[in-house]
């Protein structure tokens, strides 16, 4: 996409130009050009809300379709997260101060003896996106880290991750240690991860299996929906 | 017996099935990756019916495609003639869905949660792991010493985009060579890659470990 858009100058474009381009901009990578795009839309009086979820979560929404479809691979969808990231970064104290709507909050972690965070950050960042509040609280969680979060911030939903076989066993763990306690119920547990399947997740008693950081947004808001229904008919 | 293709041909395309031979011929569906090792062991022991057919090592990147590209090959085999059939495939991060298909398709995989491990020998390996002592190390065998620029650098895209790096290896800290060979080329490799990723390095001669017993399994 980028050959295109060589002379491109991001001010001259109309709005809807403009978001469209930070569309491109996000599959490609260009933190500089979204960090523009960012302070262009916000000072042509666009609400932060409105920048984050139009330009970046809908640009990263696309992003993450073609990396399902195969389309990009796992170093285009890390240099689209830097240049959202970026984007995120002069919208986040904005959106504090604005009041943005809140879908929920969230803990994440990738679990005891696992280093890996790559997808845990994407989908962290993601539901960020999406509306929600992400407690991101990094790698190799052993129970008692995820149980004091839990403590600390309430959050409607639990996410954990793993890469390796050998230490997504231990996601049961946690929710075991859950139960033990009497709050599995009170909290949404959504499991993800390269060797994880809808199967496992089953197995270790999660509500779901999300495939990627996409699939996990979609189902944090339709556990988030269900709840309020409930709540609403109760 | 097939002829053994150079590491960028294991690692692009694999190797196809051999023509069976003898009626007693065992074939050995295995990853591009551990193609010269499981020769190196049969030849070593004179286990000549051991036939050997490869899936592309690069399935490595992304092992979702591992459990169906076996079943595919499991299945060629055995419309080309091949009654026993053995997969030399860790789960390799399939998260049981290679098991699965071994289990359908009435083969059996080698033990194992990568060959990271049984290479190392399982127990030794699991042991490593319930301590967390090896938690923030990133292996190498011979192979992916030698295959280190294709199939990890240029594969996570770094060699574009070295920029990357902290995000793909900030976590590990150390790259331990397990070293199938003594190979002093093998072993430079394998230092190189460490000072590339920014990685403490340490070498572990592991010879072919489970490998050996799960081949002369194969054999009997």
């Amino acid at each position: 996409m980028s050959d295109e858009d060589d002379d491109i100058v991001l001010s001259e474009l109309d709005d809807e130009e403009l978001v469209q381009q930070m569309h491109d901009d996000l599959y490609d990578g260009l933190k500089e050009e979204i960090e523009e795009g960012v302070n262009i839309l916000l000072g042509r009086g666009w609400t932060p809300y409105d920048v984050l979820t139009k330009a970046l979560v809908e640009g990263m929404r696309i992003v993450g379709i073609d990396f399902r479809d195969g389309i990009l691979f796992v170093p285009e969808v890390l240099l689209a997260a830097n240049a959202m990231k970026a984007g995120m970064a002069i919208l986040r104290p904005l959106l504090a101060e604005t009041g943005a709507p809140k879908l929920g909050c969230m803990v994440i972690g990738t679990v005891k003896g696992d280093i890996h965070d790559i997808g845990k950050n994407l989908v962290a960042m993601m539901m960020e996106g999406a509306g929600f509040d992400v407690h991101n609280i990094g790698i190799n969680n052993a129970v008692e880290a995820y149980l004091e979060a839990i403590d600390e911030h309430s959050p409607d939903i639990v996410g954990m991750s793993a890469l390796l076989t050998t230490t997504m066993p231990y996601m049961k763990v946690v929710i075991d240690a859950m139960k033990e306690k009497g709050i599995r119920d009170d909290h949404v547990v959504l499991v993800g991860g390269a060797p994880l399947n809808e199967e496992f997740g089953k197995a270790i008693g999660a509500d779901a299996y999300c495939r990627d950081a996409a699939v996990a947004v979609e189902t944090a808001k339709e556990f988030m929906a269900r709840k309020h229904n409930q709540m609403a008919s109760a | 017996m097939n002829q053994l293709p150079d590491d960028r041909a294991l690692t692009d395309r694999g190797l196809d099935v051999p023509v069976a031979t003898a009626p007693d011929q065992v074939l050995l569906i295995a990853c591009g990756a551990l193609a010269r090792e499981i020769i190196a062991v049969r030849d070593a022991n004179g286990w000549d019916h051991l036939a050997i057919t490869c899936l592309p090592a690069k399935l490595h990147n992304d092992p979702q495609h591992i459990p169906q590209a076996v079943r595919a090959r499991v299945r060629q085999a055995r419309a080309d003639g091949f009654e026993s059939i053995f997969v030399v495939y860790a789960d390799c991060g399939t998260g049981g869905l290679l098991d699965k298909v071994c289990a359908e398709e009435g083969v059996e995989r080698i033990a194992g949660p990568h060959c990271y491990s049984f290479f190392d020998g399982n127990d030794a390996f699991a042991a490593r792991t319930d301590t967390g002592e090896e938690m923030t190390a990133f292996y190498l065998t011979d192979f992916l010493a030698r295959q280190f620029d294709t199939l990890i650098w240029k594969g996570m895209g770094l060699d574009r985009h070295p920029d990357l790096l902290p995000m793909i290896f900030g976590n590990y800290e150390k790259l331990i060579y397990l070293a199938q060979t003594e190979d002093q080329l093998l072993e430079d490799r394998a230092r190189a890659a460490a000072d590339k990723l920014g990685l403490v390095y340490e070498r572990r001669q592991t010879g072919y470990g489970d490998l050996t017993t799960f081949l002369q399994r194969a054999a009997i």
